[in-house]
């Protein structure tokens, strides 16, 4: 039965919320094209949560142990992959700072066609046919793959994670012997929020509107009031040095797709738009009613924001229980 | 220190996008197009670099067709020493790009080979590294902070809620982020002096590939949202709706 091989990923030994995704996406070309899914899983030791992989579609768990594979091994992951992928019909990567890292890597080695940073992957006529934002998100891409193994990686809050109960039998494989020339020797955490703007399911983005950089602190309040947001911001304050370069939203930042978005004090920008558009709500708040945000806004606020965020803030937490 | 970097010229960033007819590509009348703007990183990085060793040699590379020489005499004007042009199409398969590239600077004796970490148009994070892989050299992708000494390169990248740091020896490709550095306007100076910089134009073969592209289209329109208020008095039903019709609180 050909397989499809999902890579999946985790931190400090726990399994991260879009390997579940990745599993999900594995397993609907798995059924369209009647193949199981091994679901891998690269690390130095015991992964909590890797018993979800089954739950989520996994017919198997590869666990790959090695005492490198703590940390992101470049050169050690993309060996194990390509090794355990190379008669695979496709290969499921997150899009992620690590997938996207991997998946190319990875496809070098096997001479295999790449689809990157994909929103929705079908099957048609047995190949695998990804879409995938370009140009920022200005436009959107359909490539199909002509040859196995296909290679895709999928970006994160695109594709749900859903329930697909198979064996999830765990399974041990050697690592097979690789020279690691690049090494991760440590991670710093960020100096903001811990949540990444491309992976937060929800967005609270300011631009110039904010008027100084102190002023973020107002969303720094809305987004831990929402709990389980990330701060992200526009490029004219990413370019003045208001905030880090890792938190901008849009054609040269990030592209994003939390289920709430909510943008403060943006007018609009087209290559911001292109990278929240995707976004499931949009919600504005801009003193210009005229301002182009408007447009792509599913709710807006028209005024003041120094006292609009505030309240809203206020009223979140209330609604949250808080 | 020889360093190469590896250039693509895209539209504009603040450009809006057309579908040409057939439906595959864009339609590029009348669109300005730039350098990519991670590639500027990666030539800014370049010659700085060569500054700080103080002697060496920077060379950029485009493939595409005639009109990537504009994009290489910006480079040249910003202080690179000289450019090839790799005359022929790009390919949907980055892979195919990855190895008409790593053609031609195999055997160039490179340092370090400087990419974008990604192309601001086909999105695809793809080339550098692949490069690396058919050159067999260490790779780190996505850098916004590097170090070189005694022979290996010391960089950060940015992951999900940090910053990885990240070594290798040389000679290494790198792709480089936003934070890297800020990328230098040309001077006119350098703008005189990038005329009478070399050129070269060779031919580069890139086949079709492994993947073919079915479809472009504009991405749907959002449905047309409404104002729900003025100032903060507006938030508390901004608020139900949040929660009641989008469902996100």
């Amino acid at each position: 039965m050909p397989t499809i091989l999902a890579v999946t990923e985790q931190r400090d030994g726990a399994l991260r919320k879009v390997s579940l995704e990745v599993v999900s996406a594995a397993r609907t070309l798995a059924d369209a094209l009647g193949a199981e899914v091994h679901a891998l899983v690269l690390a130095s030791g015991a992964v909590s949560g890797a018993e979800q992989l089954g739950a989520h579609g996994a017919d198997k768990v590869l666990a790959v142990t090695h005492a490198d594979f703590a940390r992101y091994s470049p050169d050690g992951f993309a060996a194990t992959v390509a090794e355990q992928g190379k008669g695979a019909a496709a290969i499921v990567f997150a899009a992620t700072a690590t997938g996207r890292d991997l998946a190319p890597r990875v496809a070098a080695k096997l001479g295999a066609g790449l689809a990157t940073d994909a929103t929705e992957l079908a099957v048609d006529g047995g190949k695998i046919v990804a879409t995938r934002p370009v140009y920022g998100g200005k436009a959107l891409q359909k490539v199909r793959l002509e040859a196995a193994p296909a290679i895709v990686s999928i970006r994160p809050n695109t594709v749900p994670a859903t329930a697909s109960a198979k064996a999830g039998v765990m399974e041990p494989v050697a690592a097979p012997a690789f020279t690691a020339r690049v090494t991760v020797t440590g991670i710093k955490a960020a100096a903001s929020a811990a949540l990444d703007v491309a992976e937060a399911p929800v967005v609270v983005s300011g631009g110039r509107g904010l008027r100084e950089p102190e002023q973020f602190k107002l969303l720094e309040d809305l987004a831990a009031a929402f709990g389980n947001a990330a701060v992200g911001a526009s490029r004219a304050v990413v370019d003045a040095g208001w905030r880090e370069h890792g938190a901008q939203v849009g054609q040269t930042g990030k592209t994003v797709s939390p289920n709430l978005y909510v943008a403060v004090g943006i007018s609009g920008a087209i290559q911001h738009l292109a990278g929240m558009r995707t976004a499931r709500t949009i919600v504005a708040i801009n003193r210009d009613k005229d301002a182009p945000i408007f447009k792509v806004a599913d709710y807006g606020v028209v005024g003041d924001l120094f006292e609009i965020l505030p309240r809203l803030t206020a009223e979140v937490k209330t609604a949250r229980g808080d | 220190m020889k360093i190469a970097v590896c250039l693509k010229r895209v539209p504009d960033t603040t450009a809006k996008i057309a579908i040409a007819a057939g439906g595959a590509g864009i339609d590029e009348a009348g669109l300005k197009f730039v350098p990519n703007p991670y590639d500027e990183f990666a030539l800014e990085e370049a010659l700085k670099l060569k500054e700080a060793a103080g002697a060496g040699e920077t060379v950029v590379y485009s493939l595409g067709g005639d009109a990537v020489q504009e994009t290489l005499r910006t480079a040249l004007a910003m202080g690179m020493d000289r450019a090839v042009h790799l005359q022929g199409t790009g390919s949907a398969d980055p892979l195919e790009v990855a190895r008409a590239l790593a053609a031609e600077l195999a055997g160039g004796g490179y340092d370090l080979i400087l990419f974008g970490k990604l192309a601001v148009d086909d999105y695809n994070h793809a080339v550098g590294p692949m490069v690396a892989e058919i050159l067999g050299l260490p790779c780190i992708t996505a850098i916004s902070a590097l170090t070189i000494a005694g022979g290996t390169a010391s960089a950060e990248r940015e992951v999900e809620g940090g910053l990885e740091q990240v070594t290798c020896p040389l000679p290494a490709v790198l792709t480089c982020d936003k934070g890297l550095n800020s990328p230098r306007l040309p001077s006119l100076k350098g703008i005189m002096a990038a005329k009478k910089k070399p050129l070269d134009v060779k031919p580069a073969a890139v086949t079709a590939g492994r993947v073919s592209v079915v479809g472009l289209t504009l991405p749907p329109e959002r449905k047309a949202g409404r104002i729900v208020g003025e100032g903060a008095d507006a938030v508390p039903e901004l608020v139900r709706l949040l929660r009641d019709e989008a469902k996100v609180l």
